[in-house]
């Protein structure tokens, strides 16, 4: 079981890299013909600032005008198109995988597969993707952020693979214990959308700086991205729905503390850098609230989030030592 | 998104405004402090600053790596000593930055607080006069009931509403202000739930062995480690633990799988009684909760001097951090060979036995490290030493460690050493005897009571819930005018003659998305009973579409 976990993983890391080179190859493609289709992203994107639902009623719209133009720039379009879709029924495929890795983990280890850093990297990715196909579900026009998503998932898993592996070993005591399985999970799959959140928010960065003109290399790459508003509107969404998750998940690491160790903050390494992107997280959300606050700030502030949420997921783990010291490593 | 920013400035309500320049500069000064940019730096600012703690040893979390950096740095530790690095959280600076943020949230949620519970009794605001400013505008032919059934259709979709004459207003989504205050105000809770527990509370941390000789009562006295909060007042909860029995189970690997302490508890005098605990389940008494941290081994080691005294060691062997639970401790004998003859006490004369103690010993040499945390192996590796062991010069020393300064200054001599079984027993050479009889458990103990437990749990669940809120529902208005029956009106695009038309408006007062669907939702609800598709085509029929 458990080498039957460690294979799907290391197919899942292929499949991911497939999934990437098909969204390079559609993103190559696409870029080769001039703004043609960039307008109707934007007009996408409009739609989907204005309302969840419309948006579903418009992109048959959206369609019809990128048909025309596809019309016009011929056979590669289409082809552009069907990498993309190859490269989303990769993912999918991949995520597939990923899941049953990290069941057969878990079944292997008789508990669930959130023991040490390898598996936790390992969950929060595969929520990462998990989420990333619900948004794509839902705003199928976002796909081309699909390849900043796959490089995401290859450096995470393979980074899991290559320097964090341990062997299966059941939980010490200390980890035994229901409030664990609620910390841990909600801390999980918080993470996991963080890391999703990033994707628009780097691609904002990029697709803002190319509306205003901007032509150097970053920025090129934000072409074919759907409108920046879009992209910030999904960040926030992405933000705001799992700011509230990662506070439970803080509150429940506090309430399991306070049974294991007798206080509920203690202000060990992992505990500070939690406090930290929450502070950070907290600070976005505030940020996105004051009008005078430029959007492009507060989307770094996001990414500041996450790089925080990094540091407590591979740095505190490394370079500390704490009561936490459990990674495995 | 509601623009908090520029909130109107105070009422210009003091007559002698500008004659005051340091009322002025308090008032401004105030209202800097509690607007929005102050918050967002000081919350960065306060994000900032955690990171020390972080990189530096602390002295609540790990007093022994203090020690070590004082050691490795000798020059930079005093310094950062100095601006409080290694109590980075307690430190003014990070106590400055919390306490600031704290009265700009004050500051910014009492305001705040007035305004809602004021918007809150009061009626949705009339209707606007130019409805069709308003982000959704439709016109369409009234359906039967007037505003009543309109007002009554919003009600039951619970709405709040208002009904002046042939015009409704509606509003929806206060929760989302109420769910950001209590988030804020629940901020404020945590910290006096913090600063309760550090005012009342306390705790301390001890070794307890197994066995009825070693009872343990909660007095100050009796704890290694000991904080008290300021505000505690002198008399502790009275109750005495006694452990029974410690359970724990390892896995081949050394790893810990299960712990488990069985123990006789007195409380307040009252009968006693068995209870069990362990690392994820603390015995919770009356006035405190005691934790179980860790657990060890006591070699007993019992010393027979030159004339014959009797004594047992049962000083717990600290663990050294390894898997294997390899132990190091002392057994002094500072009453060691006593005259009895004379009664004298010979303080040259005293006897120590430093050792290593190894539950799974190797089954070769070197006998350093313990193989695993049972006791399969187990060997006592002694070195004992005769002399003055400096325990009457009044320096408070250490119970687990030999003062190395007497070995220094040449007052206290190694006199061999030895390794021993169970059973074993070795004659020093004076003749005096020294066996290891076996071993007992002990368990490290941490006893604490916090007074804002309960109101940390409370305003924690404020947090979450309000934070779901605030984040979550939207505030939105609606607005219904029922418009007199008259001539057609080519400027709303309605051609009709001679039947009623209502007005319908939306405004959405925070981001929110959906609201074209929702407000097409109330069209269809408001339009939809007359059965007619209505007669200005373009409107309801657009708003529809939204709802699909
Ligand atoms: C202890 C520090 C603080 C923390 C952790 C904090 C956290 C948050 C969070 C997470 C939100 C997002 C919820 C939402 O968007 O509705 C928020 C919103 C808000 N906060 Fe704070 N806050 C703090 C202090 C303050 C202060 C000092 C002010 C006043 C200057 C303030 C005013 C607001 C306002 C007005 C909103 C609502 C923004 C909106 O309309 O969406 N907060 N806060």
């Amino acid at each position: 079981m458990s080498a039957l976990s460690d294979q799907l993983v290391s197919i899942a890391t292929l499949v991911y890299l497939l999934a990437m080179i098909s969204h390079a190859v559609e993103y190559a493609l696409g870029s080769s013909r001039a703004g043609a289709v960039a307008a109707p992203a934007r007009e996408l994107v409009g739609a989907a600032v204005a309302g969840d639902t419309p948006v579903a009623g418009r992109t048959g719209g959206g369609a019809v005008v990128s048909t025309v133009a596809a019309g016009r720039a011929g056979r590669t379009a289409r082809r552009a198109s069907l990498g993309g879709r190859i490269a989303v029924g990769l993912t999918a495929v991949a995520a597939v995988l990923h899941l049953v890795a990290l069941v057969a983990r878990g079944v292997a280890a008789e508990r669930m597969p959130w023991g040490n850093m390898y598996e936790f990297v390992l969950t929060v990715s595969f929520i990462g993707v998990a989420a990333w196909l619900v948004v794509l579900v839902k705003w199928p026009f976002l796909r081309r952020l699909g390849l900043f998503l796959t490089l995401v998932m290859v450096l995470l898993v393979a980074t899991a693979e290559l320097v964090l592996y341990t062997p299966i070993v059941p939980l010490v005591p200390a980890l035994n214990s229901y409030w664990f399985v609620v910390h841990v999970s909600t801390i999980v799959f918080a993470s996991g959308l963080f890391l999703l959140g990033v994707v628009p928010a780097v691609a904002y960065l990029m697709r803002a700086g190319y509306e205003n003109g901007k032509r150097s290399f970053p920025y090129t790459l934000a072409r074919r991205l759907p409108a920046a508003a879009g992209l910030e509107r999904l960040t926030f969404v992405l933000h705001a729905f799992s700011f509230p998750i990662f506070t439970f998940a803080v509150i429940a690491g506090a309430i399991w503390a306070e049974a294991a160790w007798g206080r509920p903050w203690g202000w060990d390494p992992k505990e500070t850098w939690a406090f930290i992107s929450w502070v950070v997280y907290a600070g976005y959300l505030h940020a996105r609230a004051t009008p005078s606050v430029r959007r492009n700030v507060v989307t770094w502030l996001a990414i500041l989030g996450f790089l925080t949420v990094l540091m407590n997921l591979f740095g505190v783990n490394i370079f500390f030592e704490g009561l936490h010291s459990y990674g495995g490593l | 998104m509601t623009a908090v920013d520029d909130r109107p400035a105070t009422p210009a309500g003091l007559p002698r405004r500008r004659g005051n320049p340091l009322l002025a500069l308090l008032r401004n000064s105030w209202r800097q402090l509690t607007s929005m940019r102050t918050a967002l730096v000081l919350l960065f600012l306060l994000a900032v600053a955690a990171i020390p703690g972080s990189v530096l040893p602390q002295r609540g979390v790990n007093p022994e790596d203090v020690r070590d950096f004082y050691t490795a740095n000798p020059d930079l530790a005093p310094l950062l000593d100095r601006v409080g690095a290694f109590e980075a959280f307690s430190s003014v600076w990070f106590s400055a930055i919390y306490l600031l943020l704290f009265t700009s949230l004050i500051g910014c949620i009492t305001p705040r607080l007035r305004d809602h519970v004021r918007a809150l009794r009061a009626r949705p605001p009339a209707v606007p006069k130019r409805l069709e400013r308003l982000p959704q505008h439709v016109v369409l032919p009234a359906s039967e009931g007037g505003t009543a059934a309109v007002a009554e259709m919003l009600r039951r979709r619970r709405w709040r509403v208002a009904v002046r004459g042939d015009e409704v207003s509606a509003e929806k989504g206060y929760l989302k202000e109420t769910g950001n205050l209590i988030f804020h105000t629940s901020m404020v809770l945590v910290l006096i739930g913090v600063a309760l527990g550090s005012w009342y509370g306390w705790h301390g941390n001890r070794l307890l062995v197994a066995g009825a000789d070693q009872v343990f009562c909660n007095t100050r006295q009796q704890y290694a480690e000991f904080r008290l909060g300021p505000r505690v007042g002198d008399d502790l909860p009275r109750f005495c633990l006694q452990l029974d029995e410690f359970d724990a189970r390892f896995l081949p690997n050394g790893q810990a799988s299960s712990f488990n302490a069985k123990v006789t508890v007195d409380e307040n005098g009252g009968a006693a009684r068995q209870e069990e605990f362990s690392v994820n389940s603390p015995l919770r008494l009356d006035g405190a909760n005691v934790y179980l941290l860790g657990h060890g081994y006591v070699p007993l080691i019992r010393y027979t001097d030159r004339f014959g005294g009797i004594q047992t060691s049962t000083v717990p062997f600290l663990t050294t951090g390894d898997i294997g639970l390899t132990s190091e401790g002392l057994a002094a004998f500072p009453d060691a060979n006593v005259d009895p003859e004379t009664g004298v006490r010979n303080p040259d004369l005293q006897v120590a036995f430093s050792g290593l103690y190894l539950p799974t010993a190797p089954q070769e040499p070197p006998f350093v490290r313990s193989e695993h945390p049972t006791e399969q192996n187990p060997l006592l590796d002694l070195v004992a030493y005769r002399g003055n062991l400096g325990l009457d010069a009044g320096i408070p020393g250490s119970v687990y460690q030999l003062d190395e300064r007497q070995v220094r200054n040449g007052r206290l001599a190694e006199v061999g050493a030895k390794q021993l079984r169970i059973g074993e027993s070795w004659t020093l050479d004076d003749g005096s005897i020294v066996e290891f009889v076996g071993t007992e458990r002990y368990i490290v103990l941490s006893v604490r009571h916090d007074p804002g437990m309960m109101l940390l749990l409370v305003s924690s669940i404020g947090l979450v819930l309000g934070l779901m809120g605030s984040l979550f529902v939207r505030r939105r208005r609606v607005f219904v005018r029922l418009l007199p029956v008259g001539p057609a009106d080519p400027d709303r695009g309605s051609p009709t003659d001679g039947s009623s038309l209502v007005e319908v408006a939306g405004l959405p007062r925070t981001e929110h998305p959906g609201f074209a669907a929702e407000f097409a939702q109330l069209v269809a609800a408001i339009g939809g009973r007359s059965g007619d598709a209505g007669t200005d085509p373009d409107a309801p029929v657009r708003a529809r579409e939204g709802a699909e």
